[in-house]
C-alpha cells in the first residue's frame, strides 16, 4: 500500500507542486532530526557522478531534487560558505578539484562535522585510488559506492578509523577476485597499493577488470 | 553469441559521444543487447550487464528493467554477483516497489552467511532501504548480530537497528537487552554506532530516555579519555582524537541532560573541559566546539558555562572561515531569546556580518540583528539596517522591510522618528513591502495628530521625486487628501515649510491618475484624495471636472467611484462636507484578520459586522448592492437588508458607505486580501465586482474518524474560479494525549489537480482543545465526482501512527 501515491502522482501536480513536495519533505523530516538524507557527487559541468539516497523517494523526485541542487550549488560563488538552506533541509557541500560533494542534513545536525564526513570520504577515495581524480570515480563508480557503504550506513558513519574502512574494502575486493579470477592475493595487495600507477592501464581490459 | 562489452569499455565509448543524441543512441543499442541477454537468462554476464545498467542509470536513463536481475545476482553464490546485486538493489529499488520484498529471504540468508563481508552487504542494504515489512521480518537477525563479538558486524548491526527503529518504532524494546554492554566496547566503530543507536532510542521514547540517564557517567568517562588520551594515529584528525565520536557523545549528552538537573550537573565539568581544551585552528575542532555549545545551551547548565558558550560563538564570528561565522550566527539566533544580554555584547560584530559577501551569512546576520534591536539601541541599529536595506539584494528587501516595520512599531523613540523610518523604507524599498504596510502607516499617521502637517509635507515632497513606488504613492495620496489644507497653509513646525498652491497639488494627484506607473489601486486612492480636497480646497470646479471625466473610465472600479462622487456633488451636496470630514483617530487594532471596529463619531452608522461565515443567502440583489459597495472595504460580510432601488430614499444606507459594507460574494475570500482595515474611506476593494453564485450551503462532512482522530471537511467555492473547490480540513483529537508531528497528505485522481496549503500547526491538541486546519484546493475542470485518498501520519504517545483512507462521500455540491 505504501506505493499507492505513485500512480496517482505522475503528471497531475504540475503547476501545483509547491505544497505537495514540501509536504513530502516534512514527512521525511519527522523520522529523525539528525539523519543525512542523501549525498550527491557531481562535476563542475553538472554531471552526476554518484548518488546515495537514505530516504525513499521516487525516481522523479530524485531527479528533480538533483537538478535543482546542482543548479543552486553551481551558481554559488567560490567565496561563499559551504551551507545553504533548501526546503526544510540544510545542504552542506564542498568542492574538491572538479567534483562537488553535496550532503543534505536535517535542521538539528552539525554542519561542520558533516564537512568532516565529506572530507573523510574524499580521503578514503584518495587512499584507495591513490590521488583520486574524477576519472577514477567515473570509471570505477561501483568502487566509490562500495567505499561509501563501508563508511556510512543509513546516513550515519559506521567507522571512524580510515584504516579499518580500507582494510574492509581491500579484503572484500580480494574475495571478489578469488571467486572470479585466480589472482594471487599478494599480487592484489601490490596492485591496490600502486593503484595510481596501474590505474590508467587497468581501466582497459588486461587486469583485474572483472565486469 | 559474443561476450557483451565490458563496463569500462562501455563507459569509454559513451564518453566519446559528442552530442546528447549520439549518447542516447549508443545507450539504446546497449540496452537492447542487455535486455536480450537478460531474456536468455545468461548467468555469466548478468553481473557485468547490471553494472553497465547502473552506469546508464546514473546518466539519467531508465534502468528499472534491471530490478529483477539485481535480485537474481543477490541470490547467486558468487561474492562479485552479490556485491553488484546489492548495489543495484540499493540504487534501483526502494520500498515503493513491491519487488523489494522478494529480497527479504535472500537478505535473511545472507545475514546468517559464514563470510562477514556477505553479512555486511546484507546489513548495509537493509539499513539503507529496508521497508517496514522487511524490518519487521529481519529485526530478530539484526538483534542477534548486535550481540556478536565481531566488531565489523556489530557496528553495522547497530546502525541497522537505528533504521529498524525509525521504520517501526515499536520494535525498539527488542534491542534494549543488546544495548547493555555496548558502551564498554573498545572499538570506536562500535562505540560510535552504539551512541547513535542510544540517541535514536532516547529521542523516540521518554521511557528509554529515563532508562539511559544512568549512562551519563560512562559517556563522560569516554569523552574524557578521548580528550586526555595522547596521539592515536588511527582516530586522529588534525590533532584531535576521533571528532566523530566526540560529536556524537556530546549530542547524546545533550538529549540526556535536557530538563534534568542531575544529569546536567554530572556533565558540567566535562563540557567546560571540552570547551576550553579543544584546539580551534581547524574546522574539526570548531565542529566539536559547536556541538558543545549546542549542548550547553540545551541542558540545565550553570550560568558561567552559558557565558563561556556564547563567547565561543562570539569568537566564531571573528573567524576567517565563513562556515564558522555562519554557524555562529545560526546558533546565536537560537539562543538570543534565552541569553539576550550575552548575545548583545557581540552586537557590533554581528552588524558587521551584514556586510559579508555571502548571502547565507547576510541573511542570518539580518535576522539576528533584528532580534537584538531594543529600546536602547534602536536608533543605531536602525541606521545600520536601513543602510543594509538600501544596498542589499532584492531577495532580502521584503523581509528586511517588514523587520524594520516591526522593530519600529515596538521600540520607536518618538512618533516623528517612527514616521521618518517608515517613509525611508517606503522610498527605498517601496515595491517590496507587504500589502498591509499601507493601512498600517496610514493608521499611524492619523493617530499622530501633531505630526500631520509635517508628514503631509514630507510625503508631498517624496511624491515629487518618485511616483513609481506604489505603497508610498498610496500613503501620500491618502495624506494629501486628508491633510491637503495643512499642506497649502504651510504651517510646519518641524521643518522648513514649503509653498505650494492648490493647483500644484491637484496637478500631482491628477498626474497619478494618468501615469502608467500607477496601479489601479493607486488611481483609486488618488481619485478619492481629489474628492476629499473638494472640501479642503477652493477649486471645487476643477475637482468636479476631474471626477466627471472618470465617470467614463474603462477601469470599472474607478468609474464606479467617479460616478458615485459625481452623485455626491449633484444630489447630496449638502452632505458632502460631513461625509468627507477628516478621519477620526483610529483605535489600535490587531494587524491581521478582519477588524471589527465600530465607528462612533456620528458620521457613520455603526457598521454592519457580520460573523465570519455568513449564513447562506440566495441570489443577492445585485444592482443596489454594487452601488452601495463603492466605498466598501474588502471585508466580506453580506448585507442582509433588502436593497433600496432608489438611492434617494437611502440616506441612512448612503452613510453606511463609510462603514463596513462590502461586496456581495458571500463566500469569504481567500485570506490574502484581508489586509486593509475596512473602515478607511479609501479602502479600495480588490474583490471582483460580479456577484458570485452562493457556494455557501455545502454541508460539511467527516472524512475520517479513527483512534480518536477526527478529520472534518468544510467547503467553499473559490472566487473567482468556480472549478476550484476550497476544502478546509479540521483535525481534532479526542484522546487524552496530544498528537504531534501531524502530517496530512492528500492525493486525487489524475483528472483533478490538488494544492495543499500549509497547516495551521503540526500538533493536534488532546481532548478536543483545538483543531489543526489546513486548506486544500482542488481544481476540477471536468466537474467529475470528487474522490480523494488521504494519508495521515502523527506521533501519539511516543509511537508513530500512519493511516490511509479513501474519501468518496463528498457532497455533490462540492464538485458539481
Amino acid at each position: 500500500m505504501d506505493g499507492w501515491m505513485d500512480g496517482w502522482m505522475d503528471g497531475w501536480m504540475d503547476g501545483w507542486m509547491g505544497g505537495w513536495v514540501d509536504g513530502l519533505l516534512l514527512t521525511i523530516g519527522i523520522t529523525s532530526s539528525f539523519q543525512m538524507q542523501f549525498m550527491l557527487l557531481f562535476s563542475r559541468q553538472g554531471k552526476l557522478r554518484l548518488q546515495k539516497w537514505y530516504v525513499p523517494l521516487s525516481d522523479k523526485e530524485k531527479k528533480k531534487i538533483t537538478r535543482e541542487l546542482v543548479q543552486t550549488v553551481l551558481a554559488r560563488k567560490p567565496k561563499m560558505c559551504s551551507f545553504l538552506e533548501w526546503r526544510d533541509l540544510k545542504i552542506v557541500y564542498k568542492r574538491y578539484a572538479s567534483l562537488y560533494f553535496c550532503c543534505a542534513i536535517e535542521d538539528q545536525d552539525n554542519e561542520l562535522i558533516t564537512l568532516e564526513i565529506i572530507h573523510r570520504y574524499v580521503e578514503l577515495l584518495d587512499k584507495y585510488f591513490g590521488s583520486v581524480c574524477e576519472l577514477d570515480i567515473i570509471f570505477n563508480f561501483e568502487k566509490a559506492y562500495f567505499i561509501l557503504d563501508e563508511f556510512l550506513l543509513g546516513g550515519e558513519a559506521q567507522e571512524t578509523s580510515k584504516k579499518n574502512v580500507l582494510k574492509a574494502i581491500e579484503q572484500a575486493d580480494l574475495l571478489q577476485e578469488d571467486t572470479k579470477v585466480s589472482f594471487s592475493p599478494s599480487f592484489l595487495m601490490v596492485w591496490s597499493r600502486n593503484a595510481a600507477e596501474v590505474r590508467d592501464s587497468c581501466r582497459g581490459s588486461e587486469q583485474a577488470d572483472w565486469v | 553469441m559474443p561476450a557483451p562489452i565490458r563496463l569500462r569499455e562501455l563507459i569509454r565509448t559513451i564518453r566519446t559521444a559528442r552530442t546528447q543524441a549520439e549518447e542516447r543512441e549508443m545507450i539504446q543499442k546497449e540496452c537492447a543487447a542487455i535486455r536480450s541477454s537478460f531474456r536468455e537468462e545468461d548467468n555469466t554476464y548478468r553481473c557485468r550487464n547490471v553494472a553497465k545498467l547502473l552506469y546508464m542509470h546514473m546518466l539519467g536513463y531508465p534502468a528499472h528493467f534491471g530490478q529483477l536481475e539485481c535480485l537474481k545476482l543477490i541470490a547467486s553464490q558468487k561474492f562479485t554477483d552479490k556485491r553488484i546485486g546489492y548495489l543495484g538493489a540499493m540504487l534501483l529499488l526502494d520500498e515503493r516497489q513491491d519487488v523489494h520484498l522478494l529480497m527479504t529471504n535472500c537478505i535473511k540468508n545472507d545475514l546468517n552467511h559464514s563470510t562477514q563481508y556477505v553479512q555486511g552487504l546484507a546489513l548495509c542494504t537493509l539499513g539503507c532501504m529496508g521497508s517496514s515489512e522487511m524490518c519487521r521480518d529481519l529485526a530478530g537477525e539484526v538483534e542477534k548480530l548486535l550481540k556478536t563479538s565481531n566488531s565489523y558486524l556489530r557496528k553495522k548491526a547497530a546502525l541497522c537497528a537505528v533504521h529498524v527503529i525509525r521504520k517501526v518504532p515499536e520494535l525498539m524494546e527488542m534491542f534494549l537487552p543488546a544495548t547493555k554492554n555496548l558502551l564498554s566496547e573498545k572499538n570506536h566503530g562500535v562505540l560510535h554506532t552504539s551512541v547513535v543507536l542510544l540517541t535514536e532510542m532516547c529521542e523516540r521514547s521518554p521511557d528509554m530516555l529515563a532508562h539511559f540517564r544512568k549512562l551519563v557517567p560512562q559517556l563522560v568517562r569516554i569523552l574524557k579519555n578521548l580528550i586526555m588520551s595522547g596521539y592515536s594515529p588511527e582516530h586522529d584528525v588534525s590533532g584531535i582524537s576521533d571528532p566523530f565520536l566526540q560529536v556524537r557523545i556530546l549530542r547524546l549528552l545533550r538529549i540526556l541532560g535536557k530538563g534534568d538537573d542531575d544529569s546536567s550537573e554530572a556533565m558540567n565539568d566535562i563540557l567546560a573541559q571540552v570547551a576550553t581544551n579543544t584546539e580551534t585552528s581547524k574546522n574539526v575542532g570548531n565542529a566539536i566546539l559547536y556541538e558543545t555549545v549546542l549542548t550547553i545551551m540545551d541542558i540545565k547548565s550553570e550560568s558561567g558555562l552559558r557565558v563561556l558558550a556564547i563567547n565561543i560563538l562570539g569568537r566564531f564570528l571573528l573567524n576567517n572561515d565563513k562556515n564558522i561565522r555562519y554557524v555562529a550566527l545560526t546558533s546565536l539566533l537560537k539562543t538570543v531569546q534565552t541569553d539576550h544580554n550575552a548575545v548583545q555584547r557581540h552586537r557590533s560584530t554581528i552588524v558587521d556580518c551584514l556586510k559579508d559577501l555571502d548571502v547565507s551569512i547576510k541573511r542570518r546576520a539580518m535576522e539576528l540583528s533584528f532580534a537584538l534591536v531594543n529600546g536602547n539601541n534602536i536608533r543605531g541599529m536602525m541606521k545600520e539596517l536601513l543602510y543594509f536595506l538600501d544596498s542589499c539584494d532584492p531577495e532580502f528587501k521584503a523581509d528586511c522591510a517588514s523587520g524594520v516595520f516591526l522593530a519600529a512599531e515596538k521600540y520607536a523613540p518618538s512618533k516623528r522618528w517612527h514616521i521618518d523610518t517608515i517613509m525611508r523604507v517606503l522610498t527605498t524599498a517601496g515595491s517590496y513591502v507587504r500589502d498591509d504596510s499601507v493601512p498600517n502607516l496610514i493608521q499611524l499617521i492619523t493617530n499622530s495628530v501633531e505630526m500631520h502637517a509635517y508628514t503631509v509635507q514630507r510625503l508631498y515632497k517624496a511624491l515629487l521625486d518618485d511616483i513609481s513606488q506604489q505603497p508610498l504613492v498610496q500613503v501620500a495620496s491618502w495624506c494629501i487628501g486628508e491633510y491637503g489644507d495643512l499642506l497649502i497653509s504651510g504651517q510646519c513646525e518641524e521643518e522648513e515649510p514649503i509653498q505650494v498652491t492648490e493647483d500644484e497639488v491637484l496637478d500631482v494627484l491628477e498626474g497619478l491618475l494618468v501615469s502608467n506607473l500607477s496601479s489601479p489601486v493607486t488611481r483609486g486612492y488618488s481619485l478619492t484624495a481629489i474628492m476629499k480636497l473638494s472640501t479642503r480646497f477652493s477649486s471645487v470646479n476643477r475637482i468636479k471636472k476631474v471626477v466627471s471625466i472618470y465617470g467614463s473610465s474603462i477601469d470599472v472600479e474607478l468609474q464606479q467611484r467617479a460616478v458615485e462622487y459625481n452623485a455626491l456633488f449633484k444630489k447630496y451636496d449638502h452632505m458632502r462636507p460631513a461625509l468627507l470630514e477628516r478621519m477620526p483617530i483610529m483605535e489600535k487594532t490587531a494587524s491581521n484578520g478582519p477588524t471589527e471596529i465600530v465607528q462612533t463619531n456620528g458620521e457613520a452608522e455603526p457598521s454592519v459586522v457580520e460573523p465570519k461565515h455568513p449564513p447562506p443567502v440566495g441570489q443577492p440583489a445585485s444592482q443596489g448592492n454594487d452601488l452601495l459597495d463603492l466605498l466598501g472595504g474588502n471585508d466580506v460580510p453580506v448585507i442582509p437588508t433588502t436593497m433600496p432601488t432608489k438611492p434617494a430614499s437611502a440616506g441612512g444606507e448612503l452613510l453606511d458607505l463609510l462603514g463596513d459594507l462590502s461586496l456581495g460574494g458571500p463566500a469569504p475570500a481567500p485570506p490574502a486580501p484581508a489586509s486593509q482595515p475596512p473602515f478607511l474611506l479609501d479602502g479600495l476593494s480588490s474583490q471582483p465586482l460580479f456577484n458570485d453564485i452562493a457556494a455557501a450551503g455545502i454541508p460539511p462532512m467527516t472524512a475520517y474518524n479513527k483512534n480518536g482522530l477526527k478529520i472534518d471537511f468544510t467547503f467553499e467555492r473559490a472566487n473567482p474560479n468556480p472549478n476550484v473547490a476550497v476544502i478546509t480540513i479540521h483535525a481534532s483529537n479526542s484522546t487524552e494525549a496530544d498528537m504531534t508531528d501531524f502530517v496530512f497528505q492528500a492525493a486525487v485522481p489524475k483528472t483533478f489537480q490538488l494544492q495543499l496549503l500549509s497547516p495551521s500547526s503540526n500538533v493536534v491538541p488532546a481532548l478536543n482543545q483545538g483543531t489543526v486546519t489546513q486548506v486544500i484546493r482542488v481544481l476540477n475542470q471536468q466537474k467529475q465526482q470528487l474522490r480523494m485518498r488521504i494519508k495521515l501520519t502523527y506521533i501519539h504517545k511516543g509511537s508513530a501512527v500512519q493511516d490511509l483512507a479513501e474519501v468518496n462521500n463528498f457532497p455533490p455540491q462540492s464538485w458539481q
